[in-house]
């Protein structure tokens, strides 16, 4: 053998050794829960809550779990980000959790076909708990992927229109709108300008208002984003087509987009107590039954009212419902506690009185059928609209999808282009979304 | 001497050599060859950091290069801030040496206030540009409005995003103005005292004299300032979750790039990929897109001629 060919065949060695060792360590996704949960042992958890009430109740709802499993210790952490959590899936180790709570639904299309979460149809079974007597569906089109059941609901979120009831009383309107078409009407009847700006504005339909994305606003047209083979709907589906030209129209009476678009930058802080509805810049605001909570501690000055969103003229007759999603409970692959970690899945996720008294301290809605229902919960009666919207055959999320959130960010672009007046013809946008979501869908699989 | 003992020497020999560059051996094998080598193996598969990879082929890199819509406007927006961020900040870095060198009384205090910026932490430094160019409530365009001109909306425009960013870059200059700074002290006085007896301009003093001497500081300036914006991170990433209103909180799309993937850069799009979409093989690729652009750059202006500096004029 030459120098040379000596020297090419070291190198190819060598890079296949370093190769053979990159693949070696790679995660594995064998999950056999062979762990006694009688056995003494503290469990990991992590949950993204930060704030000292929602600390608070999550801790005493582990205090309750741990009365309940006297030999079941749980180690909380709290603030995860999602970040900070997909880096702790793969990594695993003595530090990582056992049980991981993430408020990123579009995050559990990725845990699931990855592995990254175990699938609970095993313990489901095993506990004899059927999943679709325990959760409304749209839940759990949100928390498995697949058939694979990687996660469980751990509370809700629903969302509604939001308005100032003085605001209403001042412009003479007296009820909320019920369709698109009389919402139009209330939103600019709501709008006072002030030069080339504004003093109210009836609405921000801008799809940077904070929560009116795409996402929030479609599930009012009961949209359908993939067919049975798993490809993109939305350029065939007219929900999509109908509901951002209604959204471009809105946008357009109230003045514009780029006047909108300036007005927002006055905006404060979505999680903060300037937000645009607290401070009074706008009249009616779409968001998440959280808000009602938030607008009262930041002590707002006028009289809150609840309500659905509207809906398309031709749908009155389901008037009610709303888009949902919330917060998801998985059980991370690399536990070597799996057992164990599904005792705390399956109390914090199905036990009506731990999900009652979880949705009483964080103000969320409760995520079990029963726990809806439940006598025990206390809330302000203005918190009512988003139980009724949880529990609204029409109510529906988007589904969980192995890309995660891109396919959303794909639509909500065409969406965006389309307000600003970049993009005019509507329907070829959404093809061309079409096809570049079932290719980044494609590449993953 | 035996030709057996000349042969223990010299292996003995190498071994001490080998002993001696060991530490650095170990620290480039670790932290640059395998990582390198696992990034090219790693653009050829299908991996996404549970399972282990499988061999796709070409398939990262057509998807990259023919269907990743992230893509090219992040090569286009990196590119975009290496060729006017970094000639920018040279230029002004070396402008504020100058001057601060031709000041007679308070250097100290002129040195601290064009140097402290640099210190502040880049998230709080972003937040505080947002803030300062927000087009409905900073102050910036406020007085702008009361000129009677007509401002941009900087962080919210895709057109006026770039530029603001390099407005950021250039109030952070500090550290290009320190070195500029020592070097100019550097150039020998008699140099100039002989220019000026040949009656030289300031502008030919500057061209003839200064310039010649700084150059290998100007060399390391730019070539720094291009593999540090083929890092930027960020202040982009910041500046476009706090324009774009969503600060992207769990459970919050955020949506890269904001304005219309104007402030998107390649660094971005790796951490994107490789591990908020577990990709790793898309993000591999772009990884070596970024190395080989930083190596293309690098050799363009090491080049002793036709590069953007000669070295040793």
């Amino acid at each position: 053998m030459s120098i040379r060919t000596r020297k090419t065949a070291a190198a190819l060695a060598a890079t296949a050794a370093i190769s053979l060792f990159a693949s070696a360590c790679t995660g594995s996704t064998e999950t056999e829960a062979n762990d006694d949960p009688n056995a003494e042992t503290t469990l990991t958890l992590w949950h993204g809550w930060s704030a000292p009430s929602e600390v608070k109740a999550m801790k005493e709802n582990v205090e309750r779990f741990e009365a309940a499993h006297k030999n079941i210790k749980v180690k909380i952490v709290g603030n995860m980000t999602d970040d900070k959590i997909n880096q702790a899936l793969r990594a695993g180790g003595s530090s990582a959790p056992d049980v991981v709570s993430s408020f990123s639904t579009t995050s559990v299309g990725k845990f699931c076909s990855t592995g990254a979460f175990v699938d609970l149809n095993p313990f489901l079974k095993k506990s004899d708990i059927d999943p679709a007597k325990v959760f409304h569906k749209p839940l759990l089109d949100y928390t498995q992927f697949e058939g694979n059941q990687c996660s469980l609901p751990l509370l809700s979120d629903a969302y509604g229109l939001y308005y100032n009831k003085d605001a209403f009383k001042e412009a003479g309107i007296t009820e909320p709108p019920k369709t698109w078409s009389e919402f139009d009407k209330v939103a600019k009847k709501l709008t006072k300008t002030k030069g080339d700006s504004y003093e109210q504005l009836g609405f921000m339909p801008n799809y940077h208002g904070y929560e009116t994305t795409i996402s929030h606003y479609a599930p009012q047209w009961s949209p359908t984003y993939f067919d049975a083979d798993g490809k993109s709907n939305i350029a065939k589906d007219p929900a999509f087509r109908d509901m951002i030209s209604y959204q471009k129209k809105l946008v357009d009476k109230l003045g514009g987009f780029p006047k909108l678009k300036k007005y927002r930058n006055t905006f404060g802080d979505e999680w903060g107590a300037k937000h645009p509805f607290h401070t009074g810049q706008v009249a009616m605001q779409m968001d998440g039954e959280w808000r009602l909570g938030m607008a009262k501690d930041a002590g707002v000055k006028f009289e809150i009212g609840t309500a659905p969103l509207p809906v398309p003229d031709d749908q009155i007759a389901d008037y009610g419902k709303g888009y949902l999603s919330g917060t998801i409970m998985g059980i991370a692959s690399t536990s070597k506690k799996q057992n164990a970690a599904w005792e705390l899945v399956k109390y914090m996720t199905t036990d009506t009185d731990a999900v009652v008294a979880f949705s009483n301290g964080i103000r969320n809605v409760p995520s079990t059928i029963e726990a809806l229902k439940s006598p025990d919960l206390k809330h302000d009666p203005s918190f009512q609209t988003f139980i009724d919207i949880a529990q609204h055959p029409k109510s529906n999320s988007s589904p969980a999808n192995v890309d995660g959130g891109a396919y959303h960010l794909t639509l909500q672009d065409v969406g965006l282009r389309y307000e600003s007046g970049k993009l005019t013809d509507l329907q070829s946008g959404l093809e061309k979304a079409a096809q570049q979501i079932d290719t980044d869908i494609a590449k993953l699989k | 001497m035996t030709t057996h003992t000349l042969r223990s020497k010299r292996r003995r020999s190498a071994l001490r050599t080998v002993a001696f560059l060991s530490p650095w051996l170990i620290g480039f094998g670790l932290f640059f060859a395998y990582p390198l080598i696992s990034t090219v193996y790693f653009s050829f598969t299908r991996y996404d950091g549970f399972r282990p990879p499988v061999f796709n082929g070409l398939d990262n890199w057509t998807y990259v290069f023919s269907d990743y819509p992230m893509f090219w406007p992040a090569l286009r927006n990196t590119l975009w801030l290496v060729l006017v961020m970094v000639t920018l900040r040279v230029i002004f870095g070396l402008g504020i040496g100058l001057l601060i060198t031709k000041i007679k009384t308070g250097t100290g205090i002129f040195r601290t206030l064009f140097y402290l910026p640099y210190l502040a932490p880049p998230v709080a430094a972003t937040l505080a540009f947002v803030f300062l160019l927000n087009p409905g409530t900073g102050p910036v365009n406020t007085m702008l409005e009361w000129v009677g001109l007509s401002p941009p909306t900087w962080f919210t425009d895709p057109d006026w995003s770039k530029p603001a960013l390099t407005l950021l870059a250039l109030w952070g200059v500090g550290d290009l103005m320190v070195i500029f700074m020592a070097a100019l002290l550097d150039v020998p006085k008699e140099q100039y005292e002989a220019a000026e007896l040949d009656g030289a301009s300031a502008w030919q003093r500057f061209r003839f004299v200064t310039l010649p001497n700084i150059s290998p500081i100007v060399l390391f300036a730019v070539v720094t300032g291009v593999i540090a914006t083929m890092q930027y991170y960020t202040q982009p990433l910041v500046a476009a979750k706090v324009a774009s209103g969503n600060m992207g909180g769990s459970g919050q799309l955020f949506e890269p790039g904001y304005p219309e993937k104007s402030t998107l850069t390649l660094p971005q799009i790796v951490y994107n990929a490789g591990f908020q979409r577990f990709d790793y093989g898309t993000a591999a690729v772009v990884a070596l897109v970024l190395f080989a652009l930083a190596m293309v750059f690098t050799a363009l202006l090491m080049r002793r001629r036709g590069g953007l500096i000669q070295v040793g004029d």
